[in-house]
């Protein structure tokens, strides 16, 4: 079997802080299959953005090791790091900030094949409208500066930027949350048939649970930098097992009315992820905590291909 | 609509919003009618740019003095048109009848106010009394929202994101307001933290009796906290209905649309329905039926003005679109 | 699809051309912006073609006619020495307006390199380079270019150092805090996740994002920079005499102001409607730079 595409061990990105340590990604582990996708959820704060862009070299890691197709990538540096970052790439959440508001759509498109330095002139041409067509922009369009767009084409422009050096892994970074129910579906649809053509490998990040749902194979649901919960899309949804898994899936207002959801209310907030406690970063609001979830955490595998960090689960279940 | 009750709670009339600048005239409210009965709630569902906080922010009289009018239309509070009042008047209706909680609870609050005092000085504008009873008061509605009243003394850069949120609408319910306009008022939180909100303006609102027009595009909240649903397109209302008509019986293509384009938390599809096309651009709307650049129903009829009328769905939901006939039998 | 190939490379050829045609046609929509285009490329034609439409040279003393009034033969009088002013003048803008706009030129271009470099990595390189422009704006500005002049000695080009060194500061500030507000911005990321190379990052995404303050701030620069100039040129530094030079001249005539007023109003007006005509024009500019306000 081919190495999975991104793989993922004991990452952490801590950021130093006047108060102390933010551990924005503690511990995570995770991998990624060719043509897949992962979804990760949590709430803000809880790091799923920072994870990310750590994986893509966009931020440096503190500890843990990335593999890019079975290789090494952790520490690489110049060149390499180019041509690995060749094969990974990000589309943003605000597609108004996500685009240079001086460059034409054109410009945008064209910049990573210009930057690559792959291509002739009038090669660049060709792609470009390429790019352009792939992702439904009008050729029109073209010679358009960002700010004459809704935000439904801006996020096309980003997409097609994105899939201009043809990667092989996309980070989707709220790629969906700035826009109108009826764009949401087009480019979710979009970002759904690029795959099946291209076999990328999505990493979903999102708040948005019946997104996540739609688009993921898999799902990893986020707390305060920590992975609770990871296991195969409808696994997770049918049989949840973290109790923070739990209450989240319960809070997305039903839009059956007949049998609407009844919201298990958290109470309190998130605690601060500056110097966490070792024990469950959950326990906090948990109401099944106890003096074994002051222990450190860690995060196993209770059946095949469903990991779970609650040291009380069979309990629970 | 068709309940004949003397005087509704609150009605809007054929409310029409303009906003111009020197070049373009854009048009956000476009006749729009709707009633509220005492204790219900009306949810107003729609995209971007559909016109729904144009339609709040005109109920409570706060457009811009420079650059919005309203040409024509009724807002009637129990009978009164808020929009001949003099702003005198308007005054006391604001805060003391109709109050609104919006969308960012991080720009709502003055960074540099104590939040209690925020609220207390609210009370203050309203209601007779001494300090004391005005911090009193303060006091009791923090506790209302489930903070305690110790952090009365507190800045709002020391309140989280839902906090803040509840403090909003510690304001905005803090002097027995009527009618209730809330803003989106979850769409900047997280899921958890919506549920406490949600859950905290509707036991609020079953304990006072309040009315509450809740604007959303989240079609999960209308499910959960309305009673009535109006779904805005283009600064319309192209349906309207109580809940379990607009829910179960989805007539306009839009709202059909709308429904299609949300991924499903119970079956699982490969694709989703998207609406193809943009919302319309609303200083230069389609002619006739603003949806019809996008309505896979839609005939050369649709584009002529005054065409496409209200009609009544064989469930006594209006649904403003002139081929429901096909749209029942599913034929698209 | 060779016709759109074709079509594609029609767009291509028409926009190269256009992007410089796109800012004066924006400029153009901008009445009191072309008027003061037009005013300085006025002036600007007029002082350097001095030589061809001077009545007289600039240095031609005529003792029989000194303090005159405006008159037929000398439009705006003559100096105590008999000097025409209008000559004077017009050979006098070319030292001032270009020693005004070499002056902010260079400034513009230390400290965008400064601001740049400091505002996009942060951390010391930002610490070292900003203490040390306080240190410089510490100093009162005549003071030090002053004192810079005097240690490089008179002379055109030595002024336009002088003044330059006084203004990079302001300039260098502007582009930083400008790109400090931009930096994080996703695109900026965006580019970095493309593989664009630091360089690449500031020269084609900071850069021209975070221009148009310090454009504004040129030209209107350029208006002080004149009147620095003729301070210098007052206490015996910046361009020697008998070369004329407006500010020089304003200083020069400043004891006969009761008696021979005409004597300041002209250089004076000169000044004033170059400065005039570069904010209008400055102010346009920044509109038509900023795709966002394009109609």
């Amino acid at each position: 079997m081919a190495a999975p595409v991104i793989e993922v061990q004991s990452l952490k990105k801590y950021f130093t802080t006047p108060y102390g340590m933010l551990h924005a990604v503690d511990d995570v582990t995770l991998k990624i299959e060719k043509g897949k996708t992962l979804g990760v959820v949590g709430e803000s704060g809880c790091g799923k953005s920072t994870l990310g862009r750590t994986i893509i070299h966009l931020l440096d890691r503190t500890d843990g090791k990335i593999f890019l197709h079975g290789e090494d990538i952790s520490d690489i540096k110049g060149r390499e790091l180019k041509k690995a970052r060749e094969k990974m790439q990000i589309i943003f959440q605000d597609p108004y900030s996500s685009i240079d508001p001086r460059k034409t759509v054109e410009q945008t498109v064209r910049e990573p094949l210009r930057v690559s330095g792959r291509y002739k002139k009038s090669e660049m041409e060709e792609v470009t409208s390429e790019l352009m067509n792939l992702v439904g922009i009008d050729n029109r369009l073209r010679l358009s500066y960002p700010h004459e767009l809704d935000g439904g084409r801006r996020q096309r422009v980003g997409i097609a930027r994105a899939l201009a050096l043809n990667p092989d892994f996309v980070v989707c970074d709220e790629p969906v949350s700035a826009l109108d129910v009826s764009i949401q579906a087009q480019v979710l649809n979009l970002l759904k048939r690029l795959q099946q053509q291209r076999g990328l490998a999505y990493m979903f990040v999102t708040h948005n649970l019946s997104v996540v749902r739609h688009i993921s194979d898999d799902i990893c649901v986020m707390y305060l930098g920590q992975v609770v919960e990871l296991c195969p899309s409808k696994e997770l949804f049918r049989n949840p097992l973290h109790p923070y898994t739990k209450a989240l899936l319960s809070a997305i207002p039903s839009v059956d009315i007949h049998n609407p959801n009844v919201p298990e209310i958290l109470e309190g907030e998130l605690t601060s992820p500056v110097n966490p406690k070792p024990g469950c970063r959950f326990a906090a609001r948990c109401k099944y905590a106890t003096e074994a979830c002051q222990q450190p955490q860690v995060q196993r595998e209770i059946t095949p291909g469903h990991f779970i960090r609650c040291c009380r689960v069979e309990e629970l279940n | 609509m068709s309940e004949t009750k003397n005087t509704p709670f609150l009605e809007v009339k054929d409310l029409r919003v303009e906003y111009f600048t020197k070049e373009q005239v854009v048009h956000a409210v476009n006749g729009v009618s709707f009633t509220l009965e005492k204790g219900t709630t009306l949810g107003l569902v729609g995209e971007t740019g559909a016109g729904k906080t144009s339609i709040c922010k005109s109920i409570l009289r706060i457009l811009p003095d420079v650059g919005a009018r309203i040409p024509s239309g009724e807002i009637r509070l129990e009978g009164q048109d808020l929009l001949k009042i003099s702003e005198k008047e308007m005054r006391a209706v604001r805060g003391q009848k109709i109050a609104m909680i919006f969308q960012d609870p991080m720009t709502a609050l003055n960074p540099v106010q104590r939040v209690g005092d925020q609220i207390a000085e609210v009370v203050s504008l309203h209601m007779k009394g001494t300090k004391e009873d005005f911090k009193k008061r303060a006091e009791e509605m923090l506790e209302m929202v489930n903070i305690p009243k110790q952090r009365y003394v507190e800045y709002p850069h020391q309140f989280s994101g839902g906090m803040k949120q509840r403090v909003v609408i510690a304001i905005a319910l803090a002097c027995n307001p009527e009618l209730l306009l809330a803003d989106e008022p979850t769409t900047a939180l997280d899921v958890t933290i919506q549920a406490q909100v949600l859950k905290l303006i509707g036991e609020l609102r079953d304990r006072l009796g309040t009315s509450m027009i809740l604007v959303t595009h989240d079609m999960g909240i209308v499910a959960t906290y309305c009673d009535t649903v109006a779904v805005t397109y283009a600064g319309s209302i192209v349906e309207y209905g109580t809940k379990e008509q607009i829910f179960d019986h989805p007539t306009h293509p839009y709202t059909i649309g709308l429904f299609g384009a949300i991924p499903n938390m119970n079956v699982d599809e490969e694709w989703l329905h998207a609406i193809e096309g943009l919302p319309p651009d609303p200083s230069h709307l389609p002619t006739g039926c603003a949806f019809h650049p996008r309505c896979p129903y839609a005939t050369e009829d649709c584009a002529k003005e005054g065409f496409v009328k209200p009609v009544t769905t064989p469930d006594g939901h209006t649904c403003v679109c002139c081929h429901i006939d096909e749209v029942l039998k599913g034929e698209k | 699809m060779p016709e759109t190939m074709l079509e594609n490379v029609k767009n291509e050829k028409i926009k190269k051309s256009s992007e410089f045609l796109r800012i004066l046609k924006q400029l153009s929509y901008n009445k009191l912006a072309m008027f003061g285009l037009i005013l300085f490329a006025l002036e600007l034609i007029l002082c350097f073609s001095a030589p061809l439409i001077a009545p007289y040279h600039y240095n031609k003393l005529d003792v029989t006619a000194m303090n005159l009034a405006p008159n037929a033969q000398h439009w705006f009088g003559t100096d105590e020495l008999g000097r025409d002013i209008l000559s004077r003048i017009l050979y006098g803008g070319r030292y001032s307006i270009s020693m005004g706009v070499c002056a902010i030129a260079i400034a513009m271009m230390m400290g965008m390199l400064l601001g740049s470099v400091a505002g996009y990595f942060g951390g010391w390189v930002d610490n070292i380079l900003m203490r040390f422009l306080d240190i410089v704006q510490s100093m009162p500005g005549m003071l030090l270019t002053i004192v810079i002049s005097a240690v490089l000695g008179a002379g055109f080009v030595n002024t336009i150092l002088a003044l330059s060194v006084n203004a990079i500061p302001h300039q260098a500030r502007m582009l930083r805090a400008q790109i400090l507000k931009i930096r994080n911005s996703e695109y900026i990321e965006a580019a970095q996740s493309i593989n664009c190379s630091r360089a690449e990052i500031i020269v084609s995404h900071l850069i021209p994002n975070a221009m148009s303050p310090m454009i504004v701030q040129a030209t209107m620069g350029v208006a002080n920079q004149i009147l620095m100039a003729s301070s210098l040129s007052f206490i015996g530094l910046g361009v020697q005499p008998p070369a004329p030079e407006w500010g020089a001249m304003l200083s020069g005539s400043r004891q006969y102001i009761r008696d021979y007023p005409y004597m300041v109003i002209f250089p004076g007006l000169a000044i004033a409607v170059t400065i005039l005509a570069l904010n209008l024009f400055g102010d346009g500019l920044r509109d038509a730079l900023d795709p966002r306000l394009k109609r």
